[in-house]
């Protein structure tokens, strides 16, 4: 057996075998350090009020997420603008501590008139990206906080027949600058075929509409066949149709989260009934990739998109960040004529020590002359 | 049909009599119910929701038929209404039944006149009734009714509130139509939340003015029922097509990993009511209040803008008759003094054209003499030159043939002296 099959099959954490170096426990001091630093995560909730988003996310995280909540009335929602509402919350699970970030989105698609609805969303997302951009390229860098948005959960409405255009213009609006996870809302509305039909009509328009969503990592090759399989499963699945739920019904004689009705109990957590397990699989499995997904490919795109527009190295040799009014072209203008006008100066201050020294030159003859 | 409603005041004239036997014209209502049977009835509803929020499913569901709508898209670029009508029978009663959908509600991403193109096609059909019936020679007894009987309002059933595009197009239609608000795909909704949602969405309707349809309660026949259901409103429904076995009989049903839906359950959900109240008690009040309210408001409307009255400026009644001359002639007149207008501005720019062209001519006249002169004078230059020219050949010429002839002369002369030389010469030998 080579030292490196020896090294796969992780026979080497015993210091009594031979040839024992010790790296082999590099992942282990990668968890410990982690479980000390903490993970931060930023999940952002879009969709038209009403699609049960709070509900889900309390039914996600187990908790109350929104606990003094004002629901707006149909007249006031007539003019809505949307606004944006990030909490923070710390929840530890067996020593291991999540800060988790839920940003909400109330009053999208609320007004009548939809037009100018996202550009708020859009604003915050890369003002996040900016001040990771402008903490990174600090002085100081000890503590930066992640505040970029990981992964936005867009709720689809399962009363239509598919996506709306406000839908469609979103999703392609920020699929270049954020995860987005397409989740059917309030699945409880769909039987079984319906389900599959709406699934299959959404992916259809996603394609039509060249709309990038997050695809799920295929599994390594050396991970175990479950993992495999349920990646495969997950895959599958994409969009999630979910029912969320925050009370607890008895059911069976257990008591489970569901929402009761006259002719039956919808179990939140029955894999028969929604994918709401499938998608908090997904998240929490995952959650590594879509942060890293984030960091390497949204945030570098947002990154070089943004030096290249301009930012000016400041006296201290870090970037400072231009205004993003002033377009690329009058940027090499004013650098142009800048240019012209030093090498100007230049010439004129070449001529005049020219004019100098030939004083000079005749000063000195005359004296010589004089002399 | 067109019922008009006539109050029967009670003159102090008239006195009530007691008969000694029976007449036999108790059985007048029975008349008219046998001759309208005869005729057929007719009615109109129109379906206002989203898009694939089921209005066509309950359509169906409500009239036991498959009216063959097929799904619209979410990409309407606005909203349109599509109309169909279907001859229906039951038992020995014709239903002329004609289905209003609206088509793209609700997708586009500016809302702001969604509302405007339901309330346009309203306005129509109210327009070609009051066309009809002004008409001179008319036939309102064959004529197809389109007038809107009832509309239903499509909620969604978000368990919040009312949309803003909901509110905002129920205002606008409840002076036109008898609006009846449902709570579409109610299956989502469980009871607890399904109560609160009803009463938000009345309290909503409530404060904000909206005038929903109301059953009738003055009938004492029907009155208790009525008011039951005006407290159910607006009515929570599923529809469904498809059926299932439930026990040992094929009901009408959606089925669910966790249960059976039963459309026709009214534990289940309100369809039973709503069947009832739309078509079995209170479909001819739907007309009829259509007809002496909506219609008559729109009507009324209608004329005053045209500035019919009905009392003139010193409150003795105007007949329509003497209005509807005096407009005449107002618009006749009205004709020529435009006919007038146009004439005389079209004499006018007919004469600025003239003006213009003869000036042009004008114009066109100088330059043609200007440049005959010049060339005039270009060419006596030309004379001038070439005569020049001409004297000066001729001087030429007359130097050469001088200088030849000197020239001549002067070799003939070398010649002599020559000769003479030669003379002398020989002279000497």
């Amino acid at each position: 057996m080579s030292q490196a099959d020896k090294l796969k099959q992780g026979q080497f954490t015993n210091p009594e075998t031979p040839g024992y170096v010790g790296f082999a426990n590099l992942p282990n001091q990668v968890h410990r350090k982690s479980v000390k630093k903490g993970f931060e995560f930023t999940l952002m909730v879009v969709g038209e009020s009403g699609l049960g988003k709070s509900t889900l996310i309390n039914s996600l995280f187990l908790t109350d997420l929104y606990p003094e909540r004002v629901i707006p009335g149909a007249a006031e929602k007539i003019e809505r603008t949307v606004q944006i509402e990030a909490s923070t919350v710390e929840i530890e699970e067996r020593g291991v501590k999540l800060r988790l970030t839920v940003v909400d989105t109330p009053g999208y698609g609320d007004a009548i008139n939809s037009q100018d609805c996202f550009s708020t969303i859009i604003a915050y997302i890369d003002d996040q990206f900016e001040r990771y951009l402008h903490d990174e390229s600090g002085l100081n860098r000890r503590h930066i906080v992640d505040n970029r948005v990981h992964c936005c959960f867009y709720f689809i409405s399962p009363l239509g027949h598919g996506m709306k255009p406000l839908d469609v213009q979103f999703m392609k609006a920020i699929h270049n600058k954020v995860n987005v996870v397409p989740v059917i809302a309030k699945a409880d509305t769909l039987t079984l075929k319906e389900r599959e039909r709406l699934k299959r009509r959404i992916l259809d328009e996603i394609d039509e509409h060249g709309i990038k969503i997050y695809h799920l990592p295929d599994a390594e090759s050396d991970e175990d066949e479950d993992f495999k399989e349920q990646t495969r499963i997950l895959k599958a699945s994409v969009p999630f149709a979910v029912v969320g739920s925050n009370q607890q019904i008895e059911a069976k004689g257990k008591k489970v989260r569901g929402r009761l009705y006259p002719w039956g109990v919808v179990e939140v957590e029955n894999p028969e009934h929604n994918d709401f397990l499938k998608l908090r699989t997904m998240l929490i499995t995952h959650m590594q990739d879509l942060q890293e997904v984030t960091q390497d490919l949204h945030y570098e795109n947002f990154r070089s998109e943004r030096l290249k527009k301009g930012g000016r190295l400041s006296s201290h040799g870090f970037l400072l960040p231009l205004s993003p009014a002033k377009g690329a072209e009058t940027e090499e203008v004013d650098k142009d004529m800048i240019l012209m006008e030093k090498e100007a100066e230049l010439r004129r201050m070449q001529q005049m020590i020219a004019k100098m020294q030939a004083q000079m030159q005749k000063q000195g003859d005359g004296d010589t002359d004089s002399v | 049909m067109a019922s008009t409603d006539v109050t029967r005041q009670l003159d102090t004239n008239v006195r009530p009599l007691s008969m000694s036997g029976h007449v036999g014209f108790d059985s007048l209502p029975d008349q008219l119910v046998s001759r309208s049977t005869g005729q057929g009835f007719c009615f109109n509803i129109l379906c206002i929701g989203e898009t694939g929020i089921g209005k066509s499913t309950l359509m169906d569901t409500l009239f036991n038929t498959n009216f063959e709508n097929s799904e619209s898209t979410h990409f309407e670029p606005k909203v349109k209404l599509r109309a169909q009508t279907y001859q229906l029978q039951e038992s020995n009663v014709q239903l002329k039944l004609t289905v209003v959908n609206t088509v793209g509600f609700g997708d586009q991403m500016n809302k702001e006149d969604s509302y405007q193109h339901v309330v346009n096609y309203i306005d129509a059909q109210f327009e070609s009734y009051l066309q009809e019936e002004l008409k001179i020679k008319r036939s309102l007894h064959n004529y197809h009714d389109t007038r809107i009987h009832a509309c239903l309002y499509f909620i969604a059933p978000t368990g919040h509130s009312l949309k803003s595009l909901d509110l905002v197009t129920m205002k606008k239609l409840d002076s036109k139509v008898n609006i009846i608000p449902v709570i579409a795909k109610a299956d989502t909704i469980s009871k607890s939340e399904l109560h609160k949602f009803k009463i938000k969405i009345m309290s909503e309707l409530v404060s904000n003015g909206v005038q929903i349809y109301q059953f009738p309660i003055d009938d004492e026949n029907v009155a208790k029922i009525n008011t039951t259901m005006n407290s159910h409103l607006p009515f929570a429904v599923v529809g469904s097509t498809e059926e299932v076995k439930i026990g040992n009989k094929m009901v009408k049903a959606r089925q669910y990993p966790w249960g059976v839906v039963q459309v026709e359950n009214e534990s289940h959900c309100d369809f039973v009511k709503l069947r009832e109240m739309l078509i079995c008690v209170n479909m001819e009040d739907l007309r009829e209040q259509t007809h002496t309210r909506h219609y008559e408001l729109y009507r009324r409307c209608k004329l005053e803008e045209m500035g019919f009255t009905d009392t003139d400026a010193e409150n003795k009644p105007v007949s329509l008759q003497e209005t509807y001359e005096t407009k005449r002639q107002e618009f006749l007149f009205e004709l020529q003094k435009r006919e007038e207008e146009m004439r005389q501005m079209f004499v006018q720019r007919v004469k600025e054209k003239e003006t213009e062209l003869k000036d042009a001519e004008r114009e066109l006249q100088g330059k043609f003499e200007h440049l005959k002169r010049l060339h005039q004078e270009e060419r006596m230059k030309l004379d001038e030159k070439k005569t020049m020219l001409e004297d000066e050949i001729s001087g030429f010429s007359k130097r050469k043939i001088a200088t030849e002839l000197l020239q001549a002369q002067a070799f003939t002369g070398s010649m002599n002296i020559k000769k003479d030389k030669d003379r002398k010469n020989s002279g000497f030998m």
